[in-house]
């Protein structure tokens, strides 16, 4: 019921923001999509912790500065790479294994891996994530480990760590 | 107070269309530098790197500047939306690329390569 509520607020905020216009006629058609929208989610079975995430919002909004400072230091080092003059790069793939335990939080930090310029998740087999590297020296499984471990606080709660 | 909240108002609304325009700018430049990136860079994975900066810095920067530039909240809305969809969608796409590449049974160049082992591999 949680996760129906989460969907709803998130779909009536959704249309809301999109659309501008206030007027009866479209605030009816508007409710007629959003009810719409839930009854297709609920016969499709997609009302769970995937289907409407928003009860993690707050340790993710808690992980989203922290990733964006991330995202700006690997772009520096990436411009850098695209700019020199010599081509200098040393590519690796390396395995890393991960701590997380539920599919949303591999799934998190196998996104935050690749958003991240300079590194790419390859593969996920279990709990171990091929990844491949711009640097060598930066892309070692260490390197990852605190990445690793905000995304699991972020998305399994503060007990996953240990 | 309100008289300076009032200044910091006028001020921003003289200051917001420039510092739009520039960020912008500064979003294209990014963009071209990831292309100049997947021109450079030797193999399909590596040029995967390059092309994520497009996706990160560059797409962000310009909707940071088409944000200072936007006449109303609900264009900031639409463009905050469109940030987070791209935050999402794309590193998923990125790693359907790199993993239909893996499957398919690519391999990476590993090791240090640099400039002059290029040249090497161009002569020959």
């Amino acid at each position: 019921m949680a996760y129906f509520l989460g969907l709803f607020v998130a779909l009536v905020a959704f249309w809301l923001g999109m659309s501008g216009h206030y007027t009866p006629l479209l605030l009816c058609l508007g409710s007629v999509s959003v009810a719409l929208c839930l009854i297709l989610a609920y016969r499709l079975d997609l009302i769970d912790s995937e289907g409407s995430p928003y009860g993690r919002m707050l340790g993710f909004s808690l992980y989203f500065p922290w990733l964006m400072k991330e995202i700006i230091k690997a772009n520096w080092t990436v411009i850098q790479a695209c700019l020199r003059a010599d081509l200098d790069i040393a590519p690796a793939l390396v395995k890393v294994k991960s701590v997380c335990r539920s599919d949303l939080a591999k799934v998190t930090f196998a996104n935050s891996i690749t958003l991240t310029p300079g590194t790419v998740t390859v593969a996920i087999e279990g709990d171990k994530l091929l990844v491949h590297g711009l640097y060598e020296q930066d892309s070692q499984p260490e390197a990852f480990a605190e990445m690793d471990r905000r995304s699991a606080r972020a998305i399994d709660g503060r007990g996953a760590t240990t | 107070m309100s008289d300076f909240i009032a200044n910091l108002q006028a001020w921003f609304e003289v200051v917001r269309y420039p510092a739009g325009a520039a960020v912008s700018l500064a979003g294209a430049l990014l963009c071209m530098v990831g292309t100049i990136g997947v021109m450079r860079f030797p193999d399909f994975y590596t040029r995967l790197h390059a092309a994520s900066i497009t996706d990160t810095s560059g797409a962000t920067l310009v909707l940071i500047g088409m944000a200072l530039m936007a006449p109303g909240w609900l264009i900031v809305a639409k463009l905050l939306t469109i940030f987070l969809f791209m935050f999402f969608t794309s590193p998923t796409a990125s790693h359907a690329v790199a993993n239909a590449a893996h499957t398919a049974g690519l391999q990476p160049l590993i090791g240090p390569i640099n400039g002059r082992r290029n040249r090497e591999e161009d002569s020959q």
